[in-house]
């Protein structure tokens, strides 16, 4: 079923934009999506990642720049020429229609005479071949959704669009969903664009997230190179936890930088820096909390040499199974969180316990001072936690 | 360490048996329908039973009327006539017709696109209510009128050559012809066919025409295919609260109609308030419920809308 590549399954948005009023959904913005992958859109809720989606589904006519697939340019096409296929937020299943029916709605506007085995086929990849019959009300949720898929992928679009396919279904149900999409996504081939506000289906399913903060993408890449390497704090703080510390630029050394923060050193590889790092300027230097090892203050000396190191206090201690997560008080930021797993507990690591925070330079990442601290954290407006509630 | 094999004893004597707080509100439910009850009992199913003896009855004013369960009297009506059911029913089923044509357009456009006017047209469809019935139709008569502007159009435009042919107009008047008739009939009932239409487009999710245009459906395939399907609950209770009413109509035919357009319920209004021959118009209310009753259920079967109803 795999498409030979000539390139007509790539989405191409270049200088798109929206605008209502006085108010800008999406920016001008340039994205290319390559055939076959599975990208993902990830942001907030009113970041402007759905009305992307729907510029290219044709529903929304974009104010400014083209939408093109593969060589055709499809910006003034209405959504009935498009080839391309959606599935909507809460599935938007034909209620009058049985599954068959609802399945083989789009070859039949096409004209396909003998549905039959198609239909089938499809309902057998999605698993419903028992509930052809049945009306879309009788369904389950999942079984709904499978049916907004199938009913998509019959068509064999260049692309298909899932607009928060999986928001209504229940978290068990969603994991499940997750991996059956990407199964389906692997077999057919076609090029998937997912809109979502769940960092972590995003992660676990895209080949490349795009994350979109206030109508415009932030970063592009990887799930692993957004984690890995943020390169602003909304980022930083909307894919997982981030521990962010100011510091000022203090030397070069090769493809190190040396920073200064609360009387210690702490050295950064240039390459993972993504702000200007002149001499006396401000740096946010961010590390994950799984990345830190905790030692106690009376073995600092078998720390070995060449790694980033704090002091600090233990404030608060969580067991939880396979980590212990710990929240430090430090000369440099009040707040440092550190995951550590649980394989040989120290005894000593207690609240109230002094501890040394230590870490590999290649784990550490820079960022640019001038932003918030707080941006895409937990609290600031529309994060993966508010969204969902 | 002792195992508890026996439950504590209580710790106080058994309070001596209290009486479980009678449930009010059992009958609650019961006295709230009461009046309901007693409103349809005296002003429906009475007046029915009434009218039910009264039709094989036999008699006259002078001498008194007695029950017979002389049945023939609905032979003798309905032979008599049945011109006049058919007519009513060809001019209620013309005007729920019209009605439908004219409505679905305009309920269209008020669920779907009329943005903030929504409440305005809303306000002007019910308007008319707000003035008496009669009015309104009286109101027809000077619209309709022989030297009026719209005769006088609708015969410059050679359109009443064209009715005339028909049959539906005579000569050079509109007034006292079937046209007429069929034409107060649906102005006075097409808010009924455009409230329930409204109502059930209003409750179609929008996504759904998203859906269908995403699903290579074109503007009038999704209106064919999904819109339509979707506004059959109400396209069915409009054109019943369309049909039924205007076939047992009796004003638009009296006002605006002639001898020659005569509807049923005219008659039975001769026949109860002129003649007074009750048993006759009592047989013929009748005839045109049970009527109506057997198009309903076929009409409601056929169209098979009884689990979207």
């Amino acid at each position: 079923m795999k498409t030979t590549p000539d390139n007509s399954g790539d989405v191409r948005l270049s200088g798109i934009s929206k605008t209502y009023g006085s108010f800008t959904a999406v920016h001008p913005l340039d994205l290319t999506v390559p055939e076959g992958s599975f990208f993902a859109l990830l942001g907030a809720s009113g970041c402007g990642k759905t009305t992307t989606l729907r510029m290219i589904a044709g529903l929304e006519e974009p104010t400014t720049g083209t939408v093109r697939l593969g060589e055709q340019d499809v910006t003034h096409l209405p959504p009935y020429k498009r080839p391309v296929n959606t599935v909507f937020q809460s599935y938007a299943l034909f209620p009058h229609l049985d599954i068959f029916e609802n399945v083989a709605f789009g070859l039949r506007r096409r004209g396909i005479k003998s549905v039959k085995k198609q239909v089938e086929d499809m309902l057998e990849l999605v698993q419903l071949g028992e509930q052809a019959r049945k009306k879309p009300h009788q369904l389950s949720g999942g079984q709904q959704q499978r049916v907004a898929v199938a009913r998509a992928l019959i068509n064999h679009p260049k692309v298909l669009l899932l607009d928060e396919p999986l928001g209504a279904l229940d978290l068990k149900l969603r994991r499940q969903m997750q991996l059956e999409l990407k199964r389906i996504q692997t077999e057919v081939g076609i090029t998937f664009v997912h809109v979502t506000h769940d960092q972590e289906e995003a992660m676990t399913m895209a080949d490349t997230v795009a994350v979109m903060n206030g109508g415009r993408v932030e970063q592009l890449g990887s799930p692993a190179d957004l984690y890995e390497n943020p390169r602003s704090t909304f980022v930083a703080n909307f894919l997982g936890t981030s521990n962010l510390i100011e510091a000022e630029v203090d030397t070069k050394n090769g493809d190190d930088i040396v920073l200064k923060a609360g009387g210690g050193k702490l050295v950064l590889p240039e390459a993972r820096c993504s702000a200007p790092t002149t001499a006396g300027g401000k740096v946010l230097v961010g590390i994950r909390p799984e990345k830190i090892s905790l030692t106690h203050a009376d073995d600092a000396g078998e720390i070995p040499d060449g790694r980033n190191r704090l002091t600090g206090t233990i404030a608060d201690a969580s067991f939880i199974g396979v980590s212990t997560q710990y929240v430090i008080d430090s000369p440099v930021c009040d707040e440092l969180a550190v995951y550590v797993q649980n394989v040989e507990r120290d005894g000593r690591l207690v609240p109230g316990a002094d501890v040394v925070l230590h870490w590999s330079p290649a784990h550490t990442f820079g960022l640019d001072a001038a932003q918030s601290l707080l941006a895409g954290t937990v609290g600031s407006a529309g994060t993966e936690e508010e969204a969902a509630a | 360490m002792s195992t508890l094999t026996e439950a504590p004893p209580p710790l106080a004597p058994a309070a001596p048996e209290k009486k479980p707080p009678r449930r009010r509100g059992r009958f609650t439910p019961y006295w709230l329908l009461l009046p309901g009850i007693l409103w349809l009992i005296v002003f429906f199913a009475l007046p029915m039973l009434y009218q039910a003896s009264t039709s094989v009855q036999q008699g006259s004013l002078e001498d008194g009327y007695k029950v017979t369960w002389h049945f023939a009297t609905y032979w003798d009506a309905l032979s008599a006539y049945w011109p006049q059911f058919l007519r009513s029913v060809f001019y209620a089923a013309a005007a729920t017709v019209l009605c439908l044509l004219l409505g679905y357009p305009l309920a269209y456009l008020i669920a779907f696109r009329a943005g903030r006017w929504k409440n305005l047209i809303m306000i002007l469809v019910i308007a008319p209510f707000f003035t008496s019935f009669l009015i309104r139709t009286l109101a027809w008569k000077t619209i309709l009128a022989d030297n009026g502007v719209v005769v006088h159009t609708l015969n410059s435009l050679h359109v009443l050559d064209l009715t005339n042919w028909l049959g539906w107009t005579a000569g050079d008047r509109v007034l006292a012809t079937p046209l007429a008739v069929v034409c107060g009939l649906t102005y006075n009932f097409l808010p009924f066919m455009i409230l329930p239409l409204y109502t059930s487009l209003e409750r179609i999710d929008g996504r759904l025409h998203e859906a269908a245009g995403d699903l290579y459906a074109k503007p009038w395939t999704t209106f064919r295919k999904v819109t339509f399907p979707l506004s059959m609950p109400g396209v069915v209770s409009g054109t019943l609260l369309t049909f039924i009413p205007a076939a047992g109509d009796y004003v638009n035919a009296e006002l605006l109609g002639s001898t020659d357009t005569r509807m049923i319920g005219n008659v039975i209004q001769t026949q109860f308030l002129r003649i007074l021959d009750y048993p006759t118009a009592a047989a013929l209310s009748f005839i045109l419920m049970a009527a109506i009753l057997a198009m309903v259920t076929f009409y409601i079967r056929r169209s098979g809308t009884e689990d979207l109803v």
